[in-house]
Protein backbone atom coordinates (compact mmCIF):
# COMPACT_ATOMS: atom_id res chain seq x y z
CA UNK A 1 0.00 0.00 0.00
CA UNK A 2 2.75 2.44 0.99
CA UNK A 3 4.99 1.43 -1.91
CA UNK A 4 2.16 1.93 -4.36
CA UNK A 5 1.44 5.33 -2.81
CA UNK A 6 5.09 6.31 -3.15
CA UNK A 7 5.12 5.04 -6.71
CA UNK A 8 2.02 7.04 -7.61
CA UNK A 9 3.34 10.16 -5.88
CA UNK A 10 6.61 9.78 -7.79
CA UNK A 11 4.72 9.48 -11.06
CA UNK A 12 2.68 12.60 -10.30
CA UNK A 13 5.92 14.46 -9.45
CA UNK A 14 7.45 13.47 -12.78
CA UNK A 15 4.29 14.46 -14.67
CA UNK A 16 4.23 17.84 -12.92
CA UNK A 17 7.91 18.43 -13.70
CA UNK A 18 7.38 17.48 -17.34
CA UNK A 19 4.35 19.79 -17.59
CA UNK A 20 6.31 22.65 -16.01
CA UNK A 21 9.27 22.18 -18.37
CA UNK A 22 6.91 21.86 -21.33
CA UNK A 23 5.06 25.08 -20.55
CA UNK A 24 8.37 26.82 -19.87
CA UNK A 25 9.71 25.60 -23.23
CA UNK A 26 6.60 26.69 -25.12
CA UNK A 27 6.50 30.09 -23.42
CA UNK A 28 10.12 30.94 -24.32
CA UNK A 29 9.99 29.73 -27.94
CA UNK A 30 10.86 32.12 -30.78
CA UNK A 31 7.44 33.48 -31.62
CA UNK A 32 7.80 37.22 -32.11
CA UNK A 33 7.92 38.50 -35.69
CA UNK A 34 11.37 38.70 -37.21
CA UNK A 35 12.24 42.21 -38.25
CA UNK A 36 14.21 42.77 -41.42
CA UNK A 37 17.26 44.91 -40.76
CA UNK A 38 20.78 45.46 -41.96
CA UNK A 39 23.28 42.79 -40.82
CA UNK A 40 25.31 45.33 -38.79
CA UNK A 41 22.23 46.43 -36.89
CA UNK A 42 21.15 42.82 -36.37
CA UNK A 43 24.53 42.05 -34.81
CA UNK A 44 23.97 44.84 -32.30
CA UNK A 45 20.41 43.79 -31.49
CA UNK A 46 21.09 40.13 -30.80
CA UNK A 47 18.81 37.12 -31.21
CA UNK A 48 15.84 38.72 -29.45
CA UNK A 49 15.26 41.10 -32.33
CA UNK A 50 16.59 39.13 -35.28
CA UNK A 51 14.96 35.73 -34.63
CA UNK A 52 12.12 36.76 -32.35
CA UNK A 53 13.69 34.81 -29.46
CA UNK A 54 12.43 35.46 -25.96
CA UNK A 55 14.91 37.14 -23.62
CA UNK A 56 14.01 34.45 -21.08
CA UNK A 57 16.11 31.28 -21.60
CA UNK A 58 14.21 28.07 -22.21
CA UNK A 59 14.77 24.83 -20.27
CA UNK A 60 17.08 23.53 -22.98
CA UNK A 61 19.36 26.57 -22.73
CA UNK A 62 19.45 26.23 -18.96
CA UNK A 63 20.11 22.49 -19.22
CA UNK A 64 22.97 22.99 -21.65
CA UNK A 65 24.54 25.69 -19.50
CA UNK A 66 24.08 23.62 -16.33
CA UNK A 67 25.87 20.72 -18.00
CA UNK A 68 28.71 23.08 -18.87
CA UNK A 69 28.96 24.17 -15.22
CA UNK A 70 28.80 20.63 -13.92
CA UNK A 71 31.61 19.54 -16.22
CA UNK A 72 34.04 22.00 -14.66
CA UNK A 73 32.72 23.20 -11.29
CA UNK A 74 36.05 24.35 -9.85
CA UNK A 75 37.67 26.51 -12.55
CA UNK A 76 39.03 29.88 -11.52
CA UNK A 77 39.50 32.53 -14.21
CA UNK A 78 39.91 35.47 -11.88
CA UNK A 79 37.68 37.30 -9.40
CA UNK A 80 34.59 37.52 -11.63
CA UNK A 81 34.69 34.10 -13.25
CA UNK A 82 34.87 31.19 -10.87
CA UNK A 83 33.24 27.77 -11.12
CA UNK A 84 29.93 27.19 -9.33
CA UNK A 85 31.54 24.61 -7.08
CA UNK A 86 33.96 27.24 -5.75
CA UNK A 87 31.18 29.76 -5.23
CA UNK A 88 29.01 27.23 -3.36
CA UNK A 89 32.00 26.16 -1.29
CA UNK A 90 32.57 29.75 -0.20
CA UNK A 91 28.90 30.12 0.79
CA UNK A 92 28.76 26.79 2.61
CA UNK A 93 32.00 27.67 4.38
CA UNK A 94 30.60 30.98 5.64
CA UNK A 95 27.32 29.39 6.69
CA UNK A 96 29.18 26.57 8.40
CA UNK A 97 31.48 28.89 10.34
CA UNK A 98 28.75 31.32 11.44
CA UNK A 99 26.41 28.47 12.27
CA UNK A 100 28.96 26.55 14.34
CA UNK A 101 29.83 29.69 16.29
CA UNK A 102 26.12 30.18 16.94
CA UNK A 103 25.81 26.55 18.15
CA UNK A 104 28.76 27.04 20.51
CA UNK A 105 27.15 30.16 22.00
CA UNK A 106 23.44 29.36 21.82
CA UNK A 107 23.29 25.88 23.34
CA UNK A 108 25.28 26.48 26.55
CA UNK A 109 23.63 29.88 26.98
CA UNK A 110 20.21 28.36 26.33
CA UNK A 111 20.96 25.71 28.94
CA UNK A 112 21.83 28.35 31.53
CA UNK A 113 18.76 30.44 30.76
CA UNK A 114 16.50 27.39 30.70
CA UNK A 115 17.75 26.11 34.05
CA UNK A 116 17.64 29.49 35.78
CA UNK A 117 14.30 31.27 36.06
CA UNK A 118 16.17 34.44 37.13
CA UNK A 119 18.35 34.59 34.01
CA UNK A 120 15.38 33.64 31.90
CA UNK A 121 13.37 36.61 33.14
CA UNK A 122 16.35 39.00 33.12
CA UNK A 123 17.45 38.21 29.56
CA UNK A 124 13.99 37.94 28.08
CA UNK A 125 13.63 41.66 27.10
CA UNK A 126 17.00 41.63 25.30
CA UNK A 127 16.16 38.48 23.39
CA UNK A 128 12.72 39.80 22.48
CA UNK A 129 14.24 42.99 21.02
CA UNK A 130 17.22 41.36 19.31
CA UNK A 131 15.32 38.46 17.78
CA UNK A 132 13.14 40.36 15.24
CA UNK A 133 16.04 42.43 13.84
CA UNK A 134 16.72 41.50 10.23
CA UNK A 135 20.22 40.04 10.19
CA UNK A 136 21.18 42.28 7.25
CA UNK A 137 20.55 45.35 9.41
CA UNK A 138 23.67 44.33 11.36
CA UNK A 139 25.77 44.46 8.20
CA UNK A 140 26.89 48.13 8.32
CA UNK A 141 27.75 47.81 12.00
CA UNK A 142 29.65 44.60 11.29
CA UNK A 143 31.53 46.14 8.36
CA UNK A 144 32.43 49.18 10.44
CA UNK A 145 33.65 47.24 13.48
CA UNK A 146 35.14 44.13 11.85
CA UNK A 147 36.47 45.93 8.73
CA UNK A 148 36.42 42.70 6.74
CA UNK A 149 33.55 41.92 4.40
CA UNK A 150 33.95 38.15 4.52
CA UNK A 151 34.01 37.99 8.33
CA UNK A 152 31.06 40.39 8.39
CA UNK A 153 29.06 37.90 6.34
CA UNK A 154 29.99 35.19 8.84
CA UNK A 155 28.86 37.47 11.65
CA UNK A 156 25.51 38.02 9.93
CA UNK A 157 25.05 34.24 9.68
CA UNK A 158 25.99 33.91 13.34
CA UNK A 159 23.50 36.53 14.47
CA UNK A 160 20.63 35.15 12.38
CA UNK A 161 21.09 31.51 13.36
CA UNK A 162 21.56 32.09 17.07
CA UNK A 163 17.95 33.01 17.94
CA UNK A 164 15.99 29.91 16.93
CA UNK A 165 18.62 27.71 18.59
CA UNK A 166 18.72 29.80 21.74
CA UNK A 167 14.96 30.00 22.13
CA UNK A 168 14.43 26.30 21.39
CA UNK A 169 17.18 25.31 23.82
CA UNK A 170 15.65 27.50 26.53
CA UNK A 171 12.21 26.05 25.87
CA UNK A 172 13.47 22.48 25.66
CA UNK A 173 15.48 22.75 28.87
CA UNK A 174 12.76 24.56 30.79
CA UNK A 175 10.05 22.09 29.80
CA UNK A 176 11.85 18.86 30.67
CA UNK A 177 9.27 16.68 32.43
CA UNK A 178 9.41 17.37 36.16
CA UNK A 179 9.24 13.67 37.02
CA UNK A 180 12.50 13.01 35.12
CA UNK A 181 14.20 15.79 37.04
CA UNK A 182 12.71 14.36 40.25
CA UNK A 183 14.17 10.94 39.42
CA UNK A 184 17.61 12.54 39.18
CA UNK A 185 16.99 14.47 42.41
CA UNK A 186 15.96 11.39 44.39
CA UNK A 187 19.11 9.68 43.11
CA UNK A 188 21.20 12.62 44.37
CA UNK A 189 22.59 13.26 40.90
CA UNK A 190 24.66 16.46 40.83
CA UNK A 191 23.74 19.45 38.68
CA UNK A 192 26.36 18.82 36.00
CA UNK A 193 25.62 15.12 35.68
CA UNK A 194 21.88 15.88 35.73
CA UNK A 195 22.33 18.37 32.88
CA UNK A 196 24.09 15.78 30.73
CA UNK A 197 22.18 12.63 31.66
CA UNK A 198 18.62 13.90 32.00
CA UNK A 199 18.12 17.41 30.66
CA UNK A 200 20.27 17.17 27.53
CA UNK A 201 18.72 13.93 26.22
CA UNK A 202 15.23 15.10 27.15
CA UNK A 203 15.67 18.49 25.47
CA UNK A 204 17.70 17.21 22.50
CA UNK A 205 14.78 16.85 20.07
CA UNK A 206 13.66 20.43 20.76
CA UNK A 207 17.23 21.74 20.48
CA UNK A 208 17.76 19.92 17.18
CA UNK A 209 14.50 21.38 15.86
CA UNK A 210 15.88 24.84 16.65
CA UNK A 211 19.13 23.96 14.90
CA UNK A 212 17.18 22.82 11.86
CA UNK A 213 15.25 26.10 11.70
CA UNK A 214 18.54 27.98 12.11
CA UNK A 215 20.35 26.27 9.24
CA UNK A 216 17.39 27.09 6.98
CA UNK A 217 17.47 30.76 7.95
CA UNK A 218 21.27 30.89 7.63
CA UNK A 219 21.09 29.55 4.09
CA UNK A 220 18.37 32.09 3.23
CA UNK A 221 20.43 34.95 4.61
CA UNK A 222 23.82 34.03 3.08
CA UNK A 223 22.56 34.78 -0.46
CA UNK A 224 21.45 38.28 0.51
CA UNK A 225 24.57 38.88 2.60
CA UNK A 226 26.89 37.88 -0.24
CA UNK A 227 25.02 40.12 -2.66
CA UNK A 228 25.91 42.97 -0.31
CA UNK A 229 29.52 42.10 0.56
CA UNK A 230 30.45 40.80 -2.89
CA UNK A 231 33.63 39.03 -3.89
CA UNK A 232 32.77 35.36 -3.64
CA UNK A 233 29.89 33.06 -2.87
CA UNK A 234 26.71 31.95 -4.55
CA UNK A 235 24.89 35.18 -3.59
CA UNK A 236 27.61 37.24 -5.27
CA UNK A 237 27.41 34.92 -8.27
CA UNK A 238 23.67 35.62 -8.66
CA UNK A 239 24.20 39.37 -8.53
CA UNK A 240 27.22 39.23 -10.83
CA UNK A 241 25.30 37.22 -13.42
CA UNK A 242 22.42 39.68 -13.17
CA UNK A 243 24.90 42.43 -13.98
CA UNK A 244 26.08 40.28 -16.90
CA UNK A 245 22.40 39.90 -17.91
CA UNK A 246 22.87 36.14 -17.91
CA UNK A 247 19.42 34.99 -16.84
CA UNK A 248 20.47 31.39 -17.57
CA UNK A 249 23.15 31.51 -14.91
CA UNK A 250 20.77 33.19 -12.48
CA UNK A 251 18.27 30.37 -12.93
CA UNK A 252 21.00 27.76 -12.47
CA UNK A 253 22.12 29.50 -9.28
CA UNK A 254 18.54 29.57 -7.97
CA UNK A 255 18.23 25.84 -8.62
CA UNK A 256 21.50 25.07 -6.85
CA UNK A 257 20.63 27.27 -3.86
CA UNK A 258 17.43 25.27 -3.49
CA UNK A 259 19.20 21.92 -3.72
CA UNK A 260 21.93 22.84 -1.23
CA UNK A 261 19.33 24.24 1.18
CA UNK A 262 17.38 21.00 0.95
CA UNK A 263 20.50 18.93 1.63
CA UNK A 264 21.39 21.01 4.70
CA UNK A 265 17.85 20.58 6.02
CA UNK A 266 17.94 16.82 5.41
CA UNK A 267 21.21 16.48 7.31
CA UNK A 268 19.71 18.22 10.35
CA UNK A 269 16.50 16.18 9.98
CA UNK A 270 18.60 13.03 10.18
CA UNK A 271 20.31 14.26 13.36
CA UNK A 272 16.91 15.11 14.84
CA UNK A 273 15.69 11.58 14.18
CA UNK A 274 18.79 10.19 15.88
CA UNK A 275 18.05 11.94 19.18
CA UNK A 276 14.27 11.59 19.15
CA UNK A 277 12.97 8.98 21.58
CA UNK A 278 9.53 7.37 21.51
CA UNK A 279 7.52 7.79 24.69
CA UNK B 1 5.58 3.38 68.91
CA UNK B 2 8.88 2.69 70.61
CA UNK B 3 11.09 2.57 67.55
CA UNK B 4 10.48 5.73 65.61
CA UNK B 5 12.41 5.07 62.44
CA UNK B 6 10.56 7.82 60.67
CA UNK B 7 8.98 10.66 62.54
CA UNK B 8 7.07 13.47 60.92
CA UNK B 9 6.93 16.25 63.48
CA UNK B 10 4.37 18.98 63.12
CA UNK B 11 4.76 19.63 59.42
CA UNK B 12 2.57 22.08 57.53
CA UNK B 13 2.29 23.03 53.91
CA UNK B 14 0.88 26.38 52.83
CA UNK B 15 0.63 27.97 49.43
CA UNK B 16 0.00 31.64 48.69
CA UNK B 17 -3.69 31.83 47.98
CA UNK B 18 -5.86 34.64 46.66
CA UNK B 19 -4.58 38.00 47.88
CA UNK B 20 -2.46 37.93 51.01
CA UNK B 21 -4.20 34.87 52.44
CA UNK B 22 -2.33 31.56 52.59
CA UNK B 23 -4.03 28.33 51.67
CA UNK B 24 -3.17 25.65 54.18
CA UNK B 25 -3.19 22.18 52.72
CA UNK B 26 -2.46 20.63 56.11
CA UNK B 27 -0.81 21.75 59.31
CA UNK B 28 0.52 20.32 62.54
CA UNK B 29 0.78 16.84 61.06
CA UNK B 30 2.50 14.24 63.22
CA UNK B 31 3.08 10.64 62.37
CA UNK B 32 5.68 8.01 62.95
CA UNK B 33 6.66 4.68 61.50
CA UNK B 34 8.75 1.86 62.86
CA UNK B 35 11.52 0.14 60.94
CA UNK B 36 10.23 -2.51 58.56
CA UNK B 37 6.69 -1.26 58.74
CA UNK B 38 4.46 -0.97 55.69
CA UNK B 39 2.17 2.05 55.98
CA UNK B 40 -0.54 3.19 53.61
CA UNK B 41 -2.15 6.60 53.51
CA UNK B 42 -5.76 6.84 52.42
CA UNK B 43 -7.63 10.06 51.83
CA UNK B 44 -9.48 11.92 49.17
CA UNK B 45 -7.74 13.92 46.47
CA UNK B 46 -6.52 17.28 47.68
CA UNK B 47 -5.82 16.25 51.26
CA UNK B 48 -2.09 16.61 50.71
CA UNK B 49 -1.07 12.95 50.61
CA UNK B 50 1.28 13.49 47.73
CA UNK B 51 2.73 16.56 49.42
CA UNK B 52 3.47 14.51 52.55
CA UNK B 53 5.20 11.91 50.38
CA UNK B 54 7.17 14.55 48.51
CA UNK B 55 8.28 16.06 51.81
CA UNK B 56 9.35 12.62 53.02
CA UNK B 57 11.25 12.12 49.77
CA UNK B 58 12.85 15.54 50.12
CA UNK B 59 11.44 16.73 46.80
CA UNK B 60 9.35 19.32 48.63
CA UNK B 61 10.08 21.24 51.80
CA UNK B 62 7.49 21.68 54.56
CA UNK B 63 6.44 25.24 55.44
CA UNK B 64 6.80 24.29 59.10
CA UNK B 65 8.01 21.33 61.09
CA UNK B 66 10.57 18.67 60.37
CA UNK B 67 10.92 15.09 59.25
CA UNK B 68 13.31 12.85 61.15
CA UNK B 69 14.55 9.66 59.52
CA UNK B 70 16.76 7.31 61.48
CA UNK B 71 17.52 9.97 64.07
CA UNK B 72 18.40 12.73 61.64
CA UNK B 73 16.33 15.59 60.29
CA UNK B 74 16.19 15.35 56.52
CA UNK B 75 17.14 18.12 54.19
CA UNK B 76 16.56 17.38 50.55
CA UNK B 77 16.53 14.11 48.74
CA UNK B 78 18.57 11.10 49.69
CA UNK B 79 19.57 7.77 48.20
CA UNK B 80 18.25 6.24 51.44
CA UNK B 81 14.71 7.05 50.40
CA UNK B 82 13.70 5.63 47.04
CA UNK B 83 10.57 6.86 45.29
CA UNK B 84 8.33 4.84 43.02
CA UNK B 85 6.44 7.36 40.95
CA UNK B 86 2.82 7.01 39.91
CA UNK B 87 3.76 7.66 36.29
CA UNK B 88 6.77 5.28 36.57
CA UNK B 89 8.99 8.21 35.38
CA UNK B 90 11.34 6.05 33.36
CA UNK B 91 13.83 7.85 31.15
CA UNK B 92 12.46 6.96 27.69
CA UNK B 93 15.81 7.24 25.90
CA UNK B 94 17.34 4.57 28.13
CA UNK B 95 16.69 0.85 28.02
CA UNK B 96 15.35 -1.10 30.99
CA UNK B 97 18.90 -1.96 31.98
CA UNK B 98 19.98 1.64 31.34
CA UNK B 99 17.29 3.00 33.64
CA UNK B 100 18.21 0.68 36.51
CA UNK B 101 21.94 1.10 35.88
CA UNK B 102 21.49 4.88 36.02
CA UNK B 103 20.25 4.55 39.60
CA UNK B 104 22.95 2.02 40.51
CA UNK B 105 25.78 4.17 39.14
CA UNK B 106 24.31 7.20 40.92
CA UNK B 107 24.62 5.44 44.26
CA UNK B 108 27.96 3.76 43.70
CA UNK B 109 29.91 6.25 41.61
CA UNK B 110 33.17 4.31 41.68
CA UNK B 111 31.77 1.04 40.38
CA UNK B 112 32.89 -0.04 36.95
CA UNK B 113 30.49 -0.75 34.13
CA UNK B 114 30.41 -4.52 34.59
CA UNK B 115 29.68 -4.28 38.32
CA UNK B 116 26.88 -1.75 37.76
CA UNK B 117 25.40 -3.95 35.06
CA UNK B 118 25.54 -7.09 37.19
CA UNK B 119 23.93 -5.31 40.14
CA UNK B 120 21.18 -3.83 37.95
CA UNK B 121 20.57 -7.24 36.40
CA UNK B 122 19.94 -8.76 39.84
CA UNK B 123 17.09 -6.37 40.44
CA UNK B 124 15.68 -6.72 36.92
CA UNK B 125 15.56 -10.47 37.58
CA UNK B 126 13.95 -9.83 40.97
CA UNK B 127 10.96 -8.07 39.42
CA UNK B 128 10.68 -10.71 36.71
CA UNK B 129 11.86 -8.73 33.70
CA UNK B 130 14.66 -11.07 32.67
CA UNK B 131 14.90 -10.99 28.89
CA UNK B 132 13.58 -7.43 28.51
CA UNK B 133 16.76 -5.65 29.62
CA UNK B 134 17.44 -4.08 26.25
CA UNK B 135 13.92 -2.88 25.51
CA UNK B 136 13.03 0.77 25.70
CA UNK B 137 10.16 1.89 27.96
CA UNK B 138 7.96 2.58 24.92
CA UNK B 139 8.10 -1.12 24.08
CA UNK B 140 6.84 -2.18 27.53
CA UNK B 141 3.32 -2.53 28.90
CA UNK B 142 2.21 -0.35 31.82
CA UNK B 143 2.79 -3.14 34.31
CA UNK B 144 6.28 -3.86 32.99
CA UNK B 145 7.17 -0.17 33.14
CA UNK B 146 6.15 -0.04 36.79
CA UNK B 147 8.21 -3.16 37.44
CA UNK B 148 11.22 -1.29 36.07
CA UNK B 149 10.32 1.59 38.41
CA UNK B 150 10.28 -0.86 41.33
CA UNK B 151 13.58 -2.42 40.24
CA UNK B 152 15.13 1.02 39.97
CA UNK B 153 13.94 1.97 43.46
CA UNK B 154 15.12 -1.31 45.00
CA UNK B 155 18.45 -1.36 43.20
CA UNK B 156 19.84 1.43 45.37
CA UNK B 157 19.01 -0.65 48.49
CA UNK B 158 17.21 2.21 50.20
CA UNK B 159 16.27 2.40 53.87
CA UNK B 160 12.69 3.08 52.86
CA UNK B 161 10.49 3.10 49.82
CA UNK B 162 8.01 5.85 49.06
CA UNK B 163 5.23 4.98 46.65
CA UNK B 164 2.77 7.47 45.23
CA UNK B 165 -0.20 5.44 43.98
CA UNK B 166 2.21 3.19 42.11
CA UNK B 167 -0.43 0.86 40.70
CA UNK B 168 -3.33 3.22 40.06
CA UNK B 169 -2.69 3.37 36.32
CA UNK B 170 -2.66 -0.40 35.91
CA UNK B 171 -5.41 -2.90 35.17
CA UNK B 172 -6.73 -4.97 38.07
CA UNK B 173 -4.92 -8.17 37.13
CA UNK B 174 -1.52 -6.54 36.72
CA UNK B 175 -2.10 -4.53 39.87
CA UNK B 176 -2.73 -7.72 41.84
CA UNK B 177 0.48 -9.35 40.59
CA UNK B 178 2.54 -6.29 41.35
CA UNK B 179 1.04 -5.98 44.83
CA UNK B 180 2.11 -9.56 45.46
CA UNK B 181 5.62 -8.76 44.23
CA UNK B 182 5.94 -5.62 46.31
CA UNK B 183 4.68 -7.43 49.40
CA UNK B 184 7.06 -10.33 48.85
CA UNK B 185 10.02 -8.03 48.25
CA UNK B 186 9.24 -5.81 51.25
CA UNK B 187 8.88 -8.83 53.55
CA UNK B 188 12.07 -10.41 52.21
CA UNK B 189 14.17 -7.28 52.50
CA UNK B 190 12.52 -5.88 55.63
CA UNK B 191 11.86 -2.68 53.74
CA UNK B 192 10.11 0.21 55.42
CA UNK B 193 7.45 1.44 53.00
CA UNK B 194 5.14 4.41 52.80
CA UNK B 195 2.46 4.15 50.17
CA UNK B 196 -0.30 6.42 49.02
CA UNK B 197 -3.31 4.64 47.64
CA UNK B 198 -6.95 5.11 46.77
CA UNK B 199 -7.60 1.40 46.81
CA UNK B 200 -8.92 0.20 50.17
CA UNK B 201 -8.22 -3.46 49.38
CA UNK B 202 -4.68 -2.62 48.37
CA UNK B 203 -4.15 -0.93 51.73
CA UNK B 204 -5.63 -3.88 53.62
CA UNK B 205 -3.51 -6.37 51.73
CA UNK B 206 -0.23 -4.50 51.98
CA UNK B 207 -0.27 -2.30 55.05
CA UNK B 208 0.61 -2.89 58.66
CA UNK B 209 -0.79 0.49 59.54
CA UNK B 210 -3.27 2.60 57.60
CA UNK B 211 -3.26 6.37 58.02
CA UNK B 212 -6.63 7.99 57.38
CA UNK B 213 -6.57 11.62 56.33
CA UNK B 214 -9.54 13.99 56.28
CA UNK B 215 -10.44 16.19 53.36
CA UNK B 216 -8.37 19.26 52.59
CA UNK B 217 -7.80 22.12 52.78
CA UNK B 218 -6.83 22.01 56.42
CA UNK B 219 -6.55 18.21 56.29
CA UNK B 220 -5.58 16.32 59.43
CA UNK B 221 -4.44 12.80 60.13
CA UNK B 222 -7.66 11.52 61.73
CA UNK B 223 -6.61 8.12 62.94
CA UNK B 224 -4.16 5.31 62.49
CA UNK B 225 -5.78 1.95 61.88
CA UNK B 226 -3.77 -1.07 62.81
CA UNK B 227 -4.22 -3.93 60.40
CA UNK B 228 -5.54 -6.88 62.41
CA UNK B 229 -4.84 -9.41 59.65
CA UNK B 230 -1.88 -11.72 60.21
CA UNK B 231 1.42 -10.79 58.61
CA UNK B 232 1.50 -13.87 56.45
CA UNK B 233 -1.85 -13.07 54.84
CA UNK B 234 -2.49 -14.30 51.33
CA UNK B 235 -4.42 -12.53 48.60
CA UNK B 236 -6.80 -15.43 48.01
CA UNK B 237 -8.09 -15.91 51.54
CA UNK B 238 -7.81 -12.32 52.65
CA UNK B 239 -11.56 -11.74 52.59
CA UNK B 240 -12.25 -14.82 54.71
CA UNK B 241 -10.51 -13.41 57.73
CA UNK B 242 -13.11 -12.56 60.41
CA UNK B 243 -11.87 -9.02 60.78
CA UNK B 244 -11.50 -8.27 57.08
CA UNK B 245 -14.95 -6.74 56.60
CA UNK B 246 -14.80 -4.89 59.87
CA UNK B 247 -11.59 -3.24 58.75
CA UNK B 248 -12.83 -2.61 55.25
CA UNK B 249 -16.12 -1.10 56.44
CA UNK B 250 -14.33 1.10 58.91
CA UNK B 251 -12.13 2.57 56.17
CA UNK B 252 -15.00 2.95 53.72
CA UNK B 253 -17.17 4.63 56.34
CA UNK B 254 -14.35 7.02 56.95
CA UNK B 255 -13.92 7.81 53.27
CA UNK B 256 -17.64 8.15 52.60
CA UNK B 257 -18.75 10.26 55.55
CA UNK B 258 -16.30 10.82 58.36
CA UNK B 259 -13.55 12.32 56.21
CA UNK B 260 -15.87 15.28 55.61
CA UNK B 261 -17.38 15.59 59.07
CA UNK B 262 -14.36 14.64 61.18
CA UNK B 263 -13.18 18.18 61.94
CA UNK B 264 -16.65 19.32 63.06
CA UNK B 265 -17.35 16.17 65.09
CA UNK B 266 -14.07 16.05 66.92
CA UNK B 267 -13.09 19.58 67.92
CA UNK B 268 -10.67 18.25 70.54
CA UNK B 269 -8.66 16.10 68.11
CA UNK B 270 -5.05 16.16 69.18
CA UNK B 271 -2.82 15.92 66.09
CA UNK B 272 0.16 14.89 68.22
CA UNK B 273 -1.66 11.90 69.71
CA UNK B 274 -3.67 10.54 66.84
CA UNK B 275 -5.91 7.73 68.10
CA UNK B 276 -4.77 4.26 67.17
CA UNK B 277 -7.71 2.12 66.10
CA UNK B 278 -7.61 -1.61 66.72
CA UNK B 279 -10.35 -3.24 64.72
CA UNK B 280 -12.24 -5.95 66.52
CA UNK B 281 -10.94 -4.99 69.91
CA UNK B 282 -13.53 -2.41 70.90
CA UNK B 283 -12.00 -1.80 74.29
CA UNK B 284 -8.81 -0.53 72.72
CA UNK B 285 -10.42 1.27 69.86
CA UNK B 286 -10.03 4.69 71.39
CA UNK B 287 -6.64 5.43 72.76
CA UNK B 288 -7.80 8.40 74.79
CA UNK B 289 -11.03 10.24 75.43
CA UNK B 290 -10.68 11.90 72.07
CA UNK B 291 -14.17 11.09 70.92
CA UNK B 292 -17.34 11.23 72.98
CA UNK B 293 -19.03 8.38 71.14
CA UNK B 294 -16.85 5.30 71.28
CA UNK B 295 -19.87 3.13 70.47
CA UNK B 296 -19.18 3.60 66.79
CA UNK B 297 -16.58 0.91 66.71
CA UNK B 298 -18.33 -1.57 68.92
CA UNK B 299 -20.86 -3.22 66.66
CA UNK B 300 -19.64 -4.55 63.39
CA UNK B 301 -21.73 -6.62 61.06
CA UNK B 302 -18.54 -8.35 60.06
CA UNK B 303 -17.99 -9.58 63.57
CA UNK B 304 -21.16 -11.62 63.62
CA UNK B 305 -20.18 -13.63 60.58
CA UNK B 306 -19.13 -17.17 61.30
CA UNK B 307 -15.44 -17.42 61.09
CA UNK B 308 -14.32 -19.55 58.18
CA UNK B 309 -10.63 -19.30 58.64
CA UNK B 310 -8.54 -19.91 61.62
Amino acid sequence: MTTSLRLRAGLVSIVLLAAFLGIWHLATRSTAPVATMSPEYAKLMGLTATQGKSAMPGPLDVGAKLWEHLKRPFYDNGPNDKGLGIQLAYSIGRVGTGYLLAVIVAIPLGFLIGMSPLLSKALDPFIQVLKPISPLAWMPLALYTIKDSSISAVFVIFICSIWPMLLNTVFGVASVRKEWVNVARTLEVGTIRRAFTVILPAAAPTILTGMRISIGIAWLVIVAAEMLVGGTGIGYFVWNEWNNLSITNVIIAILLIGIVGMLLDQILARFTRMVTFPE
Amino acid sequence: MTDKFISIEGIAKRYPGAGAAMTTVFENLWLSMARGEFCCVIGHSGCGKTTVLNILAGLDAPSEGAVIVDGQAISGTSLDRAVIFQSHALLPWRTVLGNVAYAVSSKWRSWDRAKVKAHAQTFIDLVGLTGSEHKHPSELSGGMKQRVGIARALSITPKMMLMDEPFSALDALTRGTLQDEVRRICLETGQTAFMITHDVDEAIYLADKIFLMTNGPGAVLAEVVENPLPRDRGRTDLHRHPLYYALRNHIIDFLVTRSKTFAAETPDHDPRNVPMVHIGKPGLSIASDARPEPSRETSWPGLSRPSTSS
